[in-house]
């Protein structure tokens, strides 16, 4: 110890006093430190280093790994109506681990989404949006579209027969806007048809527009964290007022505040290795998704399905009523989102903890069981008529064994006519209309010959497309279709047998 | 307020501070000036190139669907055509389906693969003589009329002419409700 003073500086001490001088140098050019101090180092309230904060950080990696595997993706892929689809065979297929980045830039589209809306989610029920934070909140609205449009226009991307039909449904729904509707169609697919115009055009949107408007979005969302400062744990009865606020935010920082880099960040750091860890897994063992068969108009044996955060809106739109469709697709949305851009204006003030916000809690249930509801019928589409069913579905045997020979021949009917692409019989066929298997418990012969014949009710008539025979036989066999133990329907304007002679038991 | 104590009468505002004051006011009312003229200027073909498809009209073309004795009476067959207005790199989205209905023999109807609904390709069935949709559960009768589900309307028709045996139609829009006379 002693002698450590005399002796010359070791190797090691040397290099770091070196460091120390060429980082000074820097700092004093480019006043690094005082950059650092402003912005990751910026004082939060320890409060604030919550896992509930950790999903906007996480949207951001989101975001940034996005950017460097689509650039990835763009050295290869060829947005070309004739090209792009054999660029995405050779991607997934050929080119050294381009199946991986497909992947990881689709499982990042989805990671990026989903934990978006958790982010707004955790926002919303925290009341950061209220007071200072209104620029705050309405630019991570627009962050939200923006991503949204980013989702949308890489289903595109992917050229396959559902980017081909996603766009037919984007143009169809365009089509309904009044007066400039026709106008705007063609200006969304960059001419009358869809067409490679329509691919490049975007695919400048998905690689230029929208991610050079996020960037832009992203510094200013995270410029007003940074002015404003992040929000701090609610508690309940804690309430924001105007004349206060600021006030009590900065006794919290100058009381509890910590800087965010390197005190607050931790969670941040755990939970951005975890969103990593997430999209490599799924990445690697899920594969990326499609391309589906190519981009052939004239191959109309399709079922067009979007991706999963817009199954909901696919969903809607076979469950609304006609009449409300249109206004549904085109003014909703817009009210949507001006209601959100006014939600801090309208709701700036008082209470931010979730306990004590009963409607923000309803409404967070609400929304995420319609979407959940919604997704789910959106995957199954049960409205959806199988276009197979009328020649790959069997009947089951009980429904076949014991008839008469009209009634099978009613049974040749249902098949061939394709009542099952709608029908199901014991849950075997499409479920646009009802299940047969207990269809004469329901409707008498009478009433079935007139519902085969002039429809109603959402069923198209059959009395064109059926000849008086074969009617017929198809009653015959749908008044067959009574479970044991239950009685046929009958109709009520005739009295009713006597007890004693049950007709289910003729059976 | 530093302003008018420099400047408290009218002769010293011709001195050297304001005249050069007045000099920059007119040199940033020149410049922002031109500016917007330069600025309208560029806008202009940028404006026009980006909305061009917005303000153009498709030149719709006969397109010849082949003999028509290869639709047979009383059958509906799917026909594909070449889009009119395709491109060289336009690739497989240039090959547009449609399905001719032939009623009578020279009695033919032509509809769009377009659902009414939102555009997906409805699918022929000739047993239960229906057009049905893949997506939202549209339905069309034969002569292309609505049927079931949620379509607003009977499916799109093309116009077509009968020409030396040939079988034309009008096309090379995606018909939409906005447009839905092809």
């Amino acid at each position: 110890m002693s002698e450590q003073p005399k002796s010359p500086p070791p190797v090691a001490a040397r290099a770091i006093e070196a460091a120390r001088g060429v980082f000074l140098w820097l700092d004093d050019r480019l006043k690094i430190s005082n950059l650092w101090e402003h912005t990751a180092g910026h004082m939060i309230p320890k409060s604030s280093a919550s896992w509930f904060y950790v999903f906007g950080s996480a949207t951001l990696l989101c975001l940034m790994l996005q950017l460097v595997t689509g650039t990835l993706l763009a050295l290869v892929y060829v947005p070309s109506g004739a090209e792009a689809y054999a660029t995405l065979e050779y991607l997934t297929h050929e080119q050294p681990l381009g199946w991986f980045l497909r992947a990881m830039h689709y499982w990042g589209s989805e990671f990026m989404v989903t934990i978006m809306f958790l982010h707004m989610t955790q926002v919303f029920l925290f009341g950061a949006y209220k007071y200072p934070r209104e620029i705050t909140w309405i630019s991570g609205c627009v962050l939200m579209l923006v991503t949204l449009g980013l989702a949308f226009t890489g289903q595109v991307m992917r050229f396959d027969e559902d980017a081909y039909w996603g766009l037919g449904i984007g143009a169809a729904i365009m089509g309904r806007v009044p007066i400039i509707g026709e106008q705007l169609v063609h200006l969304m697919l960059g001419g009358p048809i869809i067409a490679s115009e329509t691919l490049s055009r975007f695919f400048a949107i998905h690689v230029f527009i929208l991610p050079g408007t996020i960037l832009a979005i992203v510094a200013l969302h995270l410029r007003m964290v940074l002015t404003k400062g992040i929000n701090e744990y609610p508690k309940p009865g804690h309430v924001v007022r105007r004349e206060t606020y600021q006030k009590e935010y900065d006794a919290i920082i100058k009381k509890e505040g910590i800087p965010f880099a390197p005190h607050g960040i931790g969670k941040d750091l755990i939970a951005a290795s975890v969103v990593m860890g997430g999209i490599l897994f799924c990445a690697a063992v899920f594969g990326p998704k499609g391309p589906t068969g190519p981009p052939f108009p004239s191959e109309i044996d399709v079922v067009p399905r979007p991706d999963f955060f817009f199954m909901w809106i696919f969903a809607v739109a076979a469950l609304m009523p006609d009449w409300m469709e249109s206004f549904a697709l085109l003014a909703v949305p817009p009210v949507v989102i001006l209601a959100l851009f006014a939600l801090p204006f309208v709701n700036g003030f008082g209470e931010k903890h979730w306990s004590r916000r009963p409607v923000a809690v309803m409404t967070v249930v609400l929304v995420y069981v319609a979407f959940g509801v919604l997704t789910y019928l959106g995957i199954t589409s049960p409205w959806s008529p199988q276009m197979q069913a009328w020649t790959g579905d069997v009947t089951p045997a009980d429904k076949v064994a014991g008839r008469s020979p009209l009634e099978l021949q009613g049974l040749v009917v249902l098949q061939y006519k394709q009542c099952r692409n709608c029908h199901a019989i014991d849950g075997i066929g499409g479920h646009r209309g009802p299940d047969l298997a207990d269809v004469g418990t329901r409707l008498t012969a009478p009433q079935l010959a007139r519902q085969v014949i002039q429809g109603g009710g959402n069923m198209p008539a059959y009395g064109k497309n059926l000849s008086p025979a074969q009617v017929d036989a198809l009653v015959a066999y749908m008044t067959s279709l009574v479970p044991s133990g239950e009685a046929p329907a009958r109709d009520s304007t005739i009295p009713a047998e006597p007890q004693s002679k049950p007709t289910a038991a003729l059976r | 307020m530093e302003n008018k104590s420099d400047k408290p009468s009218e002769p010293c505002a011709c001195q050297a501070g304001g005249e050069k004051s007045s000099r920059r006011d007119f040199l940033l009312k020149v410049g922002v000036g031109l500016n917007v003229v330069a600025g309208g200027l560029v806008a202009a073909p940028i404006l026009g190139y980006a909305l061009s498809s917005f303000a153009e009209k498709p030149d719709l073309q006969w397109i010849d669907l082949g003999e028509v004795d290869a639709f047979p009476v009383g059958k509906t067959r799917l026909a594909t055509y070449d889009n009119p207005l395709r491109r060289s790199w336009d690739g497989a989205t240039a090959e547009i389906p449609c399905w001719v209905r032939r009623k009578g023999d020279g009695d033919f109807t032509v509809f769009a693969i377009n659902c009414t609904h939102l555009g997906c390709p409805v699918r022929w069935f000739e047993e239960s003589r229906l057009f049905m949709c893949p997506c939202h559960g549209g339905a069309f009768y034969e002569d292309g009329s609505h049927a079931s589900g949620p379509p607003p309307r009977g499916l799109y028709t093309y116009e077509h002419k009968v020409e030396n045996g040939r079988l034309f139609v009008k096309g090379g829009i995606l018909p939409t409700l906005a447009n839905p006379n092809i």
